[in-house]
């Protein structure tokens, strides 16, 4: 841990995530008022960032066209976006998990299909699938979840097919076979344990990759639905007034990029730890 | 070398054939059909069942998965039910546009983001490389959309240089000869732009990862130690880390081609991703079906010819050992 704090990149992706956090966890503090009032739309839309509109009220990254204050949607949105992706992530965790598990640990027709089906899947064009998905069933939150979660779950499929090939040739797995522990204990106890690392490592690249995923599903209304706040529909709505009100579309584009750079120089940091560019032990 | 592409291209068939089949049970599978967005909410039963009965909709779904598969074999993609055109001709004026888009970003970004790599690589640690990195990493991050916004607020918007969406200006059909390539040039510039940057970034990442990897072996020391010109000592590592990078570019043309959906829908390009998008809109089955296989065809011929790359840049792959 203290290696790891040790490394620039390392410090910027664990604040800039603990920041967002805060901010989607602490979203009625830090941004008074509600994301999706519109009390005078005449009378508060487009007002610039840094300044009050004629009610006296200030807003930090200014107004939308419904007169609905930015730095609330946003703050409002993180929770959203956070959540939904970070949820993704976790099934498509679990799934390739599963999957990688299951082809790792036996051996035969069984291993070869499930190996099969994820090099398929590897194949398809995402974001044809992600259009099917997302387009034919009416659009939420909890669809998008699901849609991510089982159109992301082939690389880490195919690393923990990887590790735990690796490691039940190791003595301590062996060493637990002999001692007649059954398959599911010895996967589950000694196996997957030591398989954690990457796994982590490739869900901090996929958390990244699932939010720009998700605001693009958003972006073309396939997504969370207005009035709620995600940062994709954030996106979306700004595209229509980007000449007179550009703030509306570049603060959220900005927050995941923020975001999604975290996550990547992260994975990169966590990555070097187990095994540093340029050693033996890399790839 | 043939036998492995042989396997390779039966590989390529089964995931188009997969596609298809995928693409053909989601579409069933889920609520709605064709006729009921043509007719729209005011139909009646009688209405819907004389519609599904004319598109064939009312045999059973094996039947129909049949005949389309027939169909397509024969070359005869079917008419889109949402409006009325053949799909072969709607495909045929939207995938030229899609694959230029493609094409030419994959070649921008490929040689732009192994320059970037190599030039990091070989100046390992100096501030530029760490400039670079943050450059690229940031690149990398950006959503392509996004991006795509931007670029179309500043460039039409505030320097009024460049056309904002389309393939051609509403002139096009009136210009003749160079004039008619700089109205295409113009109107490719931005979107081609957006897929780029976003490419490059990554690109330049796994350039610099991988030329790192190979510094580390013990040829290169031995190069250095027998006094090899610098010059010469990167390119025996750039010759070496060429091959995960062709690699990487065949697994990343699904990426890509993903990429252009969201671009396409930001430029209002005409190429398949944004015939793709309207066709699912309207559950215009035919079009859906076409667009899905075509995509899947792009890029698997685009894998292949990566795979064949690679085993012309590396010996060892070419050798039947492996």
């Amino acid at each position: 841990m203290n290696r790891l704090w040790r490394d620039r990149r390392a410090r910027y992706g664990a604040v800039v995530l603990a920041a967002m956090a805060f901010l989607a966890l602490a979203a009625p503090l830090v941004a008074p008022g509600d994301p999706t009032a519109q009390p005078d739309v005449a009378g508060t839309r487009f007002v610039p960032p840094l300044t009050s509109d004629r009610h006296g009220v200030f807003h930090p990254l200014g107004t939308d066209r419904f007169g609905r204050d930015v730095w609330a949607r946003l703050a409002y949105g993180a929770r959203v976006s956070l959540t939904v992706s970070g949820l993704a992530v976790l099934v498509s965790v679990a799934v390739g998990a599963a999957i990688g598990a299951a082809s790792g640990y036996t051996a035969g027709a069984l291993s070869t299909a499930l190996l099969g089906v994820t090099d398929f899947a590897l194949a398809l064009p995402r974001a044809v699938l992600l259009l099917l998905l997302a387009s034919l069933w009416p659009p939420s939150a909890a669809l998008v979840v699901v849609v991510l979660g089982v159109t992301g779950w082939m690389p880490i499929a195919r690393l923990v097919h990887g590790e735990v090939r690796t490691l039940s040739t190791r003595p301590f797995v062996e060493g637990a076979v002999a001692l007649g522990a059954r398959p599911t204990r010895v996967l589950w106890r000694h196996i997957l344990p030591n398989a954690l690392t990457p796994i982590v490592i490739a869900a901090a690249f996929g958390v990244g990759n699932a939010i720009t995923l998700e605001a693009g599903l958003s972006f073309l209304g396939l997504g969370v639905q207005p009035p709620a706040a995600s940062w994709g529909n954030m996106i979306a709505s700004g595209r229509d007034t980007l000449v007179n009100a550009p703030w509306v579309a570049t603060a959220p584009g900005i927050a995941i990029a923020l975001v999604v750079v975290a996550c990547t120089l992260l994975g990169d940091a966590l990555q070097d730890l187990i095994a540093p560019k340029g050693t033996a032990l890399h790839r | 070398m043939l036998a492995r592409l042989g396997r390779r291209a039966i590989a390529a068939v089964v995931v188009v054939v997969g596609v298809v089949t995928l693409t053909f049970a989601l579409l069933h599978l889920a609520p709605g059909d064709p006729v009921e967005h043509l007719l729209g909410p005011a139909a009646t039963p009688a209405q819907l069942a004389a519609g599904r009965h004319a598109l064939g909709l009312d045999r059973s779904a094996a039947a129909q998965f049949l005949s389309w598969l027939s169909g397509a074999a024969r070359g005869d993609w079917g008419v889109s039910t949402s409006t009325g055109r053949p799909v072969r001709r709607l495909l045929a004026e939207a995938w030229p546009a899609t694959a230029l888009l493609i094409g030419l970003s994959l070649l921008l970004s490929y040689a732009c983001g192994v320059a970037l790599g190599a030039a990091q690589a070989a100046r390992r640690g100096s501030s530029t490389d760490t400039a670079l990195s943050i450059a690229t990493v940031t690149l990398a991050a950006i959503p392509g959309y996004w991006l795509g916004l931007m670029l179309v607020t500043l460039s039409a918007y505030v320097f009024h240089v460049l056309p904002s969406f389309g393939a051609a200006g509403l002139d096009a059909d009136l210009l003749s000869g160079w004039a008619r390539l700089l109205d295409s040039a113009r109107h490719l510039a931005l979107p081609l732009a957006t897929l780029t940057l976003i490419g490059v970034g990554s690109v330049a990442r796994f350039t610099r990862g991988a030329m790192l990897d190979i510094e580390a072996r013990p040829f290169v020391t031995a190069a250095r130690a027998k006094g090899a010109a610098p010059w010469r000592v990167l390119r025996h590592v750039l010759r070496n880390a060429l091959t995960p990078v062709i690699i990487l570019l065949g697994l990343s043309l699904p990426a890509l081609f993903s990429g252009a959906v969201f671009v396409e829908a930001v430029f209002a390009w005409p190429g398949v991703g944004r015939v793709l998008v309207e066709a699912v809109r309207a559950r215009d089955y035919p079009v859906v079906m076409a667009a899905t296989t075509v995509s899947a065809m792009l890029v698997v011929a685009g894998n292949l010819l990566a795979d064949a790359l690679a085993a012309w840049t590396d010996p060892r792959i070419r050798s039947p050992g492996a």
